[in-house]
């Protein structure tokens, strides 16, 4: 363990920043040929630590270390000269401009006058992309290209320099499972070719398959390192929380109401099509499929988002018409959409704005919004949800991804409504906070709602459902109950292995 | 988080700059000008900045709800326009000083329903308000020299141009009428469910749509707030020089906007309060008055306010941006 030279070192790296402690003396090291994965719950110190390495921020205190030579990076362009490359989590690239442009941008090829030398650029940005078995070319315009193939380019432009070290940060957040195969297989090259990676990730999975050892952070302070073939999920979690986390099998048996909602040969263009189940209340069905499989257009389909081409939907029985989600609401259906951020929340607006904000037309008292009604509501669900925040007056902005979240759930309980559909409800969440929405379905079931759980992690949906219902490619494939459902069948079921095919 | 210790008022003027600007600007022109700490002088500043004020309380919400007027300045001229040439028609002949009524309301009711115009197109075709109101400004102002003749218009009937010179009690009419919609303004933007619908939208649209806020009405609503207010402001305008040019209102749209970010709105949307924008509107108005009476000349004036919004705008983000740092954690 001691022979080889970590290609990137810190050392005691203290960071402040008003008011906070950021990070408290934490040391890391990533050796040549490795996969360091780096864990933590949202705000144990993550992003700060990579964007120090990166150049991004600057240590208060601490000493960084490239092959055992003392360096300061000032920015992210000195980092990258010395070697140090940053995968962002969200893609920084000029959706107008080529592929190559990209991978070289600010540091273009030049002929004489300052003229950009697009020969020289074109092939070297291709040999790159080829050395990366992409199947685009370097003039393609990203704007075209998937986001996996984006990530290439954002990977490509890490290799234009010698890297020493690479650091991907959550890399697999919106890819689907067949890109994540490919992306693992380039950090294997670069494995191979003696590039330190440090490998940023909530994906308890993804780090057991990709990782050689692992270190936790937690509250900025740095909790300890185990190599990945000696330690196991639980170990991890408990490093990383201080307790586990308990994703059993759901075997809660519960009394179901009557049929809450049922959809009949629902259709939808390319997105999905011949779609049927029902939701009684009391019960959590959950969808489980790959990225694209169509779960989240029916979800917008049943919230008034988007029209069918035919089929129907049943709300207790009668048929009704959902061509807005005005309609919806007003039905008694409520979605908490996958991205909090982007569907969910105003996000500069406070807390108790958000959560009164689609029923703030009924809180009036005269013409004005009435002050006290909304905080009798917020109240009631800040208390509900054990919401933390130091005031309603705080902007949501200002909460942590758990706690947005729980504001965006608040926000439609207060409706209450009598079918809620959460769309990925815990993706980007930190464990701790995890558990409590996890918990939180499960109460809102007992407590006679329909809820419908779309989700993308199989511990999760195995976790929190009674029924599953397995998608491919806009269809259903089958539909499991608790007591049948095992990892085996529903992975067959999502990557459209049908019985009658195989044979 | 160190913010909750801090008082509120720190708390405050680090949200609002523009009001320590105003005392700052305030205190500097009190004790460099002899003239300028003057009730009557005071009285000014409000009449001459009503005009633009009252168009920047319209733009506050339209901006806030996400988009942009760029036609107020033509709405001006229009409304003017028709202000001053209605009341002079042979129909209201017999109607003596009654004529001015019809008057005004046409020429209110052309700045609601051009920008009842925008906002529907706005919302219908989705494109940006920038260029749909930007299409607008070009051609309402067209219409204006069609309609006029190129010709300026004079007001006949003194009673009109006497409204604009006229006080109630101590104060000048039309500071009264700027006062009050300031206030009205506010509280439609703070209190009410309209209020705090265009910030939804403008913060987050897909949100806002999410949560069952329809849209396009609201927006078109703030179109129509901000045509009647452009159109009022014509209205004023035209009452105190007895008259409309058909270059009347030129580059108010400009000056409007200007008091409207200096007063903490974001062109972004989702941000801003009619406290800031009352704010922004004086502090230009001080400044136009304290620099005019310490004769700077009037392209110098240009110049100076030109730096000091850039100045304000750079003071703002500084303040805001530490806030900001903390959340990176």
């Amino acid at each position: 363990m001691m022979a080889p030279v970590p290609a990137l070192r810190l050392e005691g790296i203290v960071k402040t920043f008003p008011g906070v402690r950021a990070l408290d003396g934490v040391s890391f090291e990533v050796l040549p040929g490795e996969v360091h994965a780096l864990l933590g719950e949202n705000g144990a110190g993550k992003s700060t630590l990579m964007k120090t390495l990166a150049g991004m921020h600057q240590p208060n205190e601490g000493r960084i270390y490239i092959e055992e030579k003392q360096v300061e990076m000032r920015t992210p362009l000195e980092a990258k000269a010395k070697g140090v490359v940053l995968i962002h989590q969200e893609l920084s690239l000029v959706e107008e401009m080529s592929a190559a442009e990209n991978i070289y941008l600010g540091e273009l090829p030049r002929k004489s006058f300052g003229r950009v030398d697009w020969k020289t650029l074109f092939a070297k940005a291709g040999e790159i992309l080829t050395r990366l078995n992409c199947k685009f070319g370097p003039q393609t315009r990203v704007g075209d290209l998937s986001i996996a193939n984006k990530q290439m380019v954002e990977i490509a432009r890490a290799l234009t320099v010698n890297a020493k070290a690479v650091i991907f940060d959550e890399p697999t957040a919106s890819l689907t499972d067949a890109e994540k195969v490919v992306l693992f297989e380039i950090i294997r090259d670069l494995k191979a070719r003696g590039v330190g990676i440090v490998y940023i990730s909530h994906r308890m999975e993804e780090i057991f398959t990709i990782s050689d050892r692992i270190s936790v952070l937690r509250d900025g302070t740095y909790r300890g390192t185990l190599i990945t073939s000696d330690t196991n999920e639980d170990e991890v979690t408990q490093l990383m929380i201080g307790r586990s986390l308990d994703l059993s099998r759901n075997e809660e048996h519960v009394e179901f109401g009557g049929v809450a909602l049922e959809v009949r040969a629902l259709s939808c263009g390319s997105l999905y099509r011949d779609i049927s189940f029902h939701v009684r209340s009391g019960e959590v069905v959950g969808f489980y499929g790959l990225v694209g499989a169509g779960r989240t257009e029916i979800a917008e389909t049943l919230f008034g988002l988007r029209t069918p081409s035919s089929g129907t939907v049943l709300l207790e029985g009668k048929e009704v018409r959902l061509s807005s989600p005005v309609d919806a609401i007003a039905n008694g259906i409520s979605l908490v959409p996958e991205s909090r951020k982007e569907q969910g929340l105003v996000l500069g607006m406070n807390c108790r704005d958000n959560i009164t904000l689609p029923q703030v037309d009924d809180l009036t008292a005269g013409p004005f919004v009435s002050d006290g009604a909304e905080l009798a509501i917020f109240e009631q669900y800040r208390d509900r949800l054990e919401i933390k925040t130091p005031s309603w007056r705080q902007a949501v902005k200002n909460l942590s991804g758990g706690n947005q979240q729980k504001i965006v759930i608040g926000k439609w309980l207060a409706m209450r409504p009598n079918v809620l559909i959460v769309d990925e409800p815990t993706r980007g969440i930190d464990v701790g906070s995890k558990a409590e929405i996890h918990n939180l379905i499960r109460e809102l079931a007992r407590s006679g709602y329909a809820v419908i759980v779309i989700s993308s992690e199989m511990p999760e949906v195995l976790h929190v459902s009674d029924r599953v219902i397995a998608m491919y490619s806009g269809e259903i494939i089958r539909e499991f109950t608790a007591a049948e459902v095992n990892e085996d069948n529903l992975v067959q079921a999502i990557s459209g292995i049908r019985a009658e095919k195989v044979a | 988080m160190a913010d909750t210790s801090k008082n509120a008022f720190v708390t405050w003027l680090t949200r609002n700059p523009i009001w320590g600007f105003i005392v700052l600007i305030f205190a500097f022109f009190s004790f460099s000008n002899e003239y300028f700490f003057d009730l009557q002088n005071f009285q000014n500043i409000l009449v001459q900045t009503s005009t633009i004020g009252l168009i920047a309380l319209g733009m506050t919400l339209v901006m806030i709800n996400g988009n942009i007027d760029l036609s107020v300045g033509a709405v001006v001229a229009l409304a003017a326009s028709l202000a001053v040439d209605l009341q002079s028609w042979g129909v209201f002949a017999a109607w003596g000083n009654w004529a001015i009524l019809p008057a005004v309301a046409a020429a209110l009711a052309s700045g609601i329903v051009l920008g009842a115009l925008n906002g529907f197109i706005v919302w219908k075709t989705g494109v940006d308000a920038f260029i749909v109101t930007l299409g607008a400004m070009i051609g309402v102002r067209g219409l204006v020299f069609i309609y006029t003749r190129e010709e300026s218009f004079f007001a006949m009937n003194f009673a009109y141009s006497d409204f604009g010179a006229s006080s109630v009690g101590p104060l000048p009419t039309l500071a009264v009428l700027f006062l009050l919609f300031t206030v009205a303004t506010h509280l439609l933007l703070s209190r009410t469910v309209h209020g705090r619908n265009t910030y939804a939208v403008g913060g987050n649209r897909d949100a806002a749509v999410n949560a069952g806020i329809r849209v396009g009405p609201h927006m078109m609503i703030n179109f129509m707030i901000v045509g009647f207010f452009a159109a009022l402001a014509g209205v004023t305008l035209s009452s105190q020089m007895g008259a409309a040019t058909p270059n009347l209102g030129r580059d108010y749209e400009l000056w409007v906007i200007t008091a409207t970010v200096l007063g903490g709105t974001k062109l972004t949307g989702g941000a801003g309060n009619i406290i800031g924008t009352f704010g922004g509107v004086l502090a230009i108005g001080i400044l136009r008055n304290g620099m005019n009476l310490m004769q700077v000349p009037a392209f110098y004036v240009l110049v100076i306010l030109g730096m000091i919004l850039i100045a304000v705008l750079f003071l703002d983000k500084q303040l805001n941006r530490r806030g900001k740092q903390e959340l990176k954690t």
